[in-house]
């Protein structure tokens, strides 16, 4: 037994499993999320490369597998990361079925992480590319359901990350050229270059997001907000990788310099945007694009990785909110038309809902005031993004805002426009769902486990906000796998 | 026998340019699948010097699984479509006016790269390339999943030609032979999904 056997081919094989059970849904959901929550408990709890007495049982985790002369590692220092990881694969599963998120994201789900915990196992990391870019194209019938075609940003998003990956393998070419020739400043400014270029298509940097805020509006958020929590963590660990093993790279400033100027015209873009939208799927899409610039900020604000994984819980948290609630909206919209259309509820048909339409402001008005659960975890998971005060992203970004306040004035100045653009998109949303009539009145409609969901959801969020100190030293202790990126504590 | 393998290369680019062109002119799904099935012959006729020739047919065999599946979905959904034939050859003089004009951009480009990557012969850099941006070419000029499906296995046949010679891991050769089977299969489902059943939520 193995490490990587354990949390990489017994969730994929779960994963594989379950995509036949899949007609069960509910048990899916439940066999899913109980998969994730044991595999975590077993990487809180069984020694790598000790003798474990089970009972009469006596076994040895070992940390490597060998794969056709390549090797599977994962080690004692990457444990938080798989505890993380599993923890918030179980949470986000386990509102799965009230999300409506379909009946492939749990089975899909559990394959997607066992090869994204692979892509951070595998040795040399550059082979992780192939596996991330495996994980992309696993991730296609989650995010385009079918049904139905496939919509523009599926195609757009399939279209960019593939192009990311042969730049990423051909700069592990030309790397191994520059670490026998350091001084050759051609060949090294040629493989920052590719590296550039490989990160900008996976990650969606501006100008090459379009596909984003796309598929925010025309797929299912909870399913997208799943996708877009890990695919830009697991891609910013395989470049934090880069920066871990090659010193060149690590000690160069303008590879801080791109980091943070990508980051802040990510921030910028995102929240500008996100402020004129009327499309909640799309405020979405560009809050993640804001998060994903903050992060990019967080690696480049202080040479230190602390901030940036401590960030990801209260980014897990809120996004993972925002879609339950947008779902519940989603979900209400559908039962409308069907409702209002019973022609359409005939055993062969399907009521005619259309995707893109659900999370127009014209059609959410008032929502707020059946749905007033739904319509507070959206509105407090939007201001969280944006790191307003008592909610979980605002320790977070207070730290980034004071670090780049002294390392970079202006850029802590348009960092903080973007989060202000994203707090005026999260208020627009307020203010058209609770729009309504003089007379009507607030009604909790969300049934009593949704309504469970968000509200542990809410509070987490507050908490967490409130309390830092619970959850971040955790997820910033995280940092120690990058054994060359240690730097002093910068947390508040 | 010596002379034969010292003119793959050559034939390699020859099909390439042949098939690429008929990817992008053609309209029947038929013929696209006979050329795309003709073009991973040639991939592997260009990755045959880099590589074992075991190695070069595994990249021949997961393009002709993907060609065939494909072929398959796009089959099963209707007969007839992709035939969209058209009285007035604009579109297609339109294509072939293109992909002259970037093959003529990537001949003239090809020594210049070639500098940066000595293993490589400029003919098979001139194969890798004009697969690389017809298939570009390919993706700018569609929306529709099947010719996408077909633009990004040809823009990776490219790839790999060149990637070819710097790499010779059987893993990596494994797992770009899972993207090439993993794209065509997710592009048989982008087909396919309008025509599946829909989950009522």
């Amino acid at each position: 037994m193995s490490t990587p056997i354990l949390w990489i081919f017994v969730p994929a094989l779960m994963g594989l499993v379950l995509f036949f059970l899949r007609r069960w849904y509910r048990t899916t959901v439940l066999i899913g999320t109980l998969t994730s929550l044991v595999l975590a408990i077993g990487a809180i709890l069984i020694p790598i490369n000790e003798l474990v007495h089970l009972g009469p049982l006596t076994f040895k985790l070992s940390d490597t597998l060998v794969i056709f002369g390549r090797r599977l590692f994962l080690n004692s220092q990457d444990r938080p990361l798989v505890i993380l990881i599993y923890i918030l694969v179980g949470f986000w599963f386990s509102a799965a079925f009230e999300a409506r998120a379909g009946r492939m994201f749990v089975p899909i789900g559990l394959v997607l992480v066992a090869v994204w915990i692979a892509a951070l196992a595998v040795e040399p990391f550059l082979f992780a590319a192939l596996l991330l870019e495996l994980a992309i194209l696993l991730s296609i019938p989650m995010l385009s359901p079918p049904g139905r075609p496939p919509g523009r940003g599926v195609i757009r998003y399939l279209i960019f990350q593939t192009f990311g990956m042969p730049f990423i393998l051909l700069t592990g070419w030309l790397l191994a050229g520059v670490e026998s020739s350091p001084g050759d400043t051609a060949l090294v400014t040629r493989a920052t270059i590719l590296l550039g270029f490989g990160f900008i298509f996976w990650l969606g940097i501006f100008p090459f997001h379009s596909w984003l805020p796309m598929m925010t509006e025309e797929g299912h958020p909870y399913s997208i907000s799943f996708i877009f929590f890990f695919l830009p963590l697991m891609v910013l660990l395989f470049g934090l990788n880069f920066l871990n093993q090659y010193a060149w790279l690590r000690q160069s400033s303008s590879v801080y310099e791109a980091l943070r100027i990508g980051g802040v015209i990510m921030m910028l873009v995102g929240g500008a945007w996100a402020a004129l939208q009327s499309h909640l799927g799309r405020i979405l899409g560009f809050a993640i694009l804001t998060s994903t610039g903050a992060s990019l900020l967080a690696i480049s604000a202080v040479p230190t990785l602390e901030l940036f994984f401590a960030m990801q819980i209260p980014r897990a948290l809120a996004l993972a909110v925002w879609a339950l609630g947008l779902s519940v909206l989603r979900k209400t919209n559908w039962e409308v038309v069907a409702i209002h259309e019973p022609d359409t509820l005939a055993p062969t048909s399907i009521p005619k809902f259309v995707p893109e339409e659900a999370f127009l402001f014209k059609n959410i008005q008032g929502m707020g005031l059946r749905l007033p659960l739904a319509t507070a975890a959206i509105t407090l998971a939007t201001l969280s993004f944006a790191g307003y005060p008592l909610l979980a992203g605002f320790p977070i970004f207070q730290a980034l805002w004071r670090n780049l306040a002294t390392s970079a004035p202006f850029v802590a100045v348009l960092a903080l426009l973007g989060c202000t653009g994203l707090g005026i998109g999260g208020l627009r949303s307020l203010s058209i769902l609770v729009m309504g009539l003089k007379d009507s009145s607030w009604h909790i409609n969300e049934n009593w486990l949704t309504a469970t969901f968000l509200i542990i959801g809410i509070l987490l969020m507050i908490s967490i906000g409130l309390f830092p100190h619970w959850t971040l030293p955790y997820a910033a202790s995280i940092s120690n796998i990058f054994s060359q990126l240690k730097t002093p504590s910068i947390m508040p | 026998m010596p002379i034969i393998i010292d003119l793959l290369p050559l034939i390699g680019t020859l099909l390439v340019i042949t098939t690429s062109f008929g990817l992008l002119i053609n309209r029947d799904w038929r013929w696209m699948i006979c050329l795309l099935g003709i073009q991973y012959i040639a991939v592997a006729m260009l990755t045959s010097p880099s590589w074992p020739l075991q190695m070069s047919i595994i990249k021949m065999i997961a393009g002709w699984m993907s060609s065939a599946v494909l072929g398959m979905a796009i089959a099963s959904v209707a007969p007839d479509r992709g035939r969209e034939d058209s009285f007035w050859p604009s579109g297609r003089l339109f294509r072939l006016l293109a992909a002259i004009m970037i093959t003529a951009a990537v001949l003239s480009a090809v020594p210049t790269i070639g500098d940066l990557i000595p293993d490589l012969s400029t003919t098979t850099l001139t194969g890798g390339m004009i697969l690389i941006s017809l298939g570009l070419l390919h993706l700018g000029l569609t929306a529709q999943p099947f010719r996408i499906s077909i633009g990004l296995l040809t823009l990776l046949a490219g790839f790999e030609i060149i990637y070819a010679s710097v790499e010779t891991s059987i893993l990596v050769a494994g797992l770009l032979a899972g993207v090439n089977i993993g794209l065509g299969l997710i592009g048989a489902y982008m087909i396919t999904a309008p025509e599946l059943e829909q989950e009522y939520e």
